[in-house]
């Protein structure tokens, strides 16, 4: 196989005293949707904020297109093609919506109408209300404009975080459905979910994570159908 | 017409308020502290202005450009050195330190220019403006430093709302965690919005010297404080709300001097910050914050 786009080697993560991550490796190859599942406190989103540069691992190494990221500031990071869609979508709630995908083409220079046109495409609520403070969407569509932001900075690889927290299922499957139609249209993504179900069914392989550690990996239809995880993440 | 001579008077200290509180509330916006400091900084912009302008013979308008550029590097300098290392700690350290580094650059002006005071020469000399057939007199400084608060909030509010460092801005002081992940420098955002209020605070020294001519030390530290004031009273982290609350602190406080006492006019002053605080604790434009889920 060809060099992976992010090659996470046996990283330890501190939490001041606590060890949340416990030596994980995992790698995500051009055009896969990978994803990290396992329930509250896992350790999923600390990873996520470790492969963003936000945190820092004590040991192990973080490698993106071929480049060890250590002591690569976060926002160089974005730069190079890695976008996060953070944990409760954190939009900048008194800016537009418009100006919340500005601010995810920060790093651009060229030819942001472009990509802002594309956006409106995929995303045509986020078009009505461009002119709207981000803070009086619904939560549904702060999720679009959140990764409709990452989308701005071209990124060679979207790390989703939790994308279907707190939303109604009708919207879960909304957001589900760009997340297929994104991968189809040639985007590498890693996605952390606890709606293990949902994030299964739609991804190339998947990872199980438990306490800071990864327990099991396979496929999605591999972890749907294992005995193991369908116990533990799927109700029986 | 003696109303409006203290109307006048009153915008007048105003708008130097104004200008001190914008480097306050801008700092507060983004870096979420209170850099107490900030006064001593106009007092330090002042005596660059005046040596510059006394002793070398500057042009004062040169005066003023090179102590907003002594200024900007001080205040950049003071947030690497004593802020920055303070970054994760908890809001009562860095508090103390602000208040620590504001004595620091009072002791150490002490030390350079002495407590002797100085007496600053107008950066446009003592003429004024006769209105009225000479019943109204409107001194040149005080046309200067109105003009200058409208300009400097006009050319703030622009940079703000439409460039892409503004917009970083805004982005950083709303979530700087999220700001990151846009690949923006927090780090050199919060440097700009010192250098910008410490520029602003040099320009508010030399307007505030030409009023009110003595320089000594300490200078800075009275109007520092009220200029906070303004800030928490038109709601701390808003633009607008520094402007306005520093013009109604000005007005408030002159009628305060002209037709209750001029020894009351400080507790006048605040009584009515306690008031707008009890009804609107935001400020007068400040926004209480409430997080959508």
């Amino acid at each position: 196989m060809s060099e992976p786009v992010l090659k996470v080697e046996n990283i330890n993560v501190y939490y001041g005293s606590i060890h949340a991550i416990k030596g994980i490796s995992f790698e995500v190859y051009e055009g896969e949707i990978v994803t990290l599942i396992g329930a509250n406190g896992a350790g999923k989103s600390t990873t996520l904020n470790t492969i963003s540069g936000l945190l820092h691992p004590s040991t192990g190494s973080v490698a993106f297109l071929g480049d060890v990221l250590a002591k690569v500031p976060p926002h160089k990071i974005v730069e190079r093609g890695l976008a996060q869609v953070p944990e409760g979508r954190r939009v900048f709630a008194q800016m537009t919506v418009q100006e919340n995908l500005e601010m995810g083409a920060y790093t651009q220079t060229n030819n942001i109408d472009e990509d802002l046109a594309k956006v409106y495409e995929l995303f045509p609520r986020l078009k009505e209300r461009h002119s709207q403070t981000a803070g009086t969407l619904s939560g549904g569509e702060q999720q679009m404009l959140a990764m409709g932001r990452a989308l701005m900075s071209r990124p060679k690889l979207l790390m989703l975080d939790e994308p279907s927290m707190g939303l109604a299922p009708i919207l879960v499957e909304q957001i589900f459905d760009i997340i297929a139609d994104l991968h189809k249209s040639g985007a590498t993504i890693l996605l952390v979910e606890q709606n293990a179900q949902m994030a299964l069914s739609i991804a190339s392989r998947g990872y199980v994570m438990e306490t800071g550690r990864i327990v099991t990996t396979g496929t999605g239809k591999e972890l749907l159908a294992s005995e193991e995880v369908r116990k533990a993440y799927l109700g029986g | 017409m003696i109303f409006l001579n203290f109307l006048i008077s009153g915008i007048s200290l105003g708008s130097i308020y104004a200008i001190i509180a914008l480097g306050y509330t801008m700092v507060y916006g983004i870096a979420k502290m209170l850099n107490f400091a900030h006064g001593d900084v106009i007092m330090v912009g002042a005596y660059v202005c005046f040596y510059a302008v006394s002793r070398y013979g500057l042009n004062p308008f040169a005066g003023v450009a090179l102590a907003m550029l002594v200024c900007t590097v001080l205040g950049m300098v003071v947030e690497r050195l004593a802020y920055k290392p303070l970054r994760q700690a908890p809001s009562l350290a860095v508090l103390i330190t602000a208040i620590g580094m504001s004595y620091f650059l009072q002791n150490t002006a002490l030390l350079l220019w002495s407590s002797n005071p100085k007496v600053f020469p107008s950066i446009i000399g003592r003429g004024a403006f006769k209105l009225f057939d000479g019943r109204l007199s409107v001194s040149h400084v005080t046309v200067l430093t109105i003009a200058s608060c409208v300009v400097i909030m006009a050319v703030l509010s622009l940079f703000i709302g439409k460039t892409r460092l503004g917009k970083a801005m805004r982005a950083c002081s709303e979530d700087k965690g999220a700001a990151q992940l846009m690949g923006i420098n927090v780090n050199a955002t919060i440097s700009l919005t010192f250098a910008i209020g410490s520029g602003l605070a040099a320009i508010a020294g030399a307007l505030l010297c030409s009023a009110y001519p003595t320089l000594m030390p300490t200078t800075g530290a009275l109007p520092g404080i009220k200029a906070f004031t303004a800030a928490v009273f038109g709601g701390i982290g808003s633009i607008p709300g520094a402007f306005l609350g520093g013009i109604m602190l000005g007005v408030i406080e002159i009628f305060a001097k002209a037709y209750i006492s001029s020894q009351l006019s400080d507790a006048v002053v605040f009584a009515v910050l306690i008031i707008v605080l009890l009804v609107k604790p935001a400020g007068l434009l400040g926004r209480m914050t409430q997080e959508k889920v």
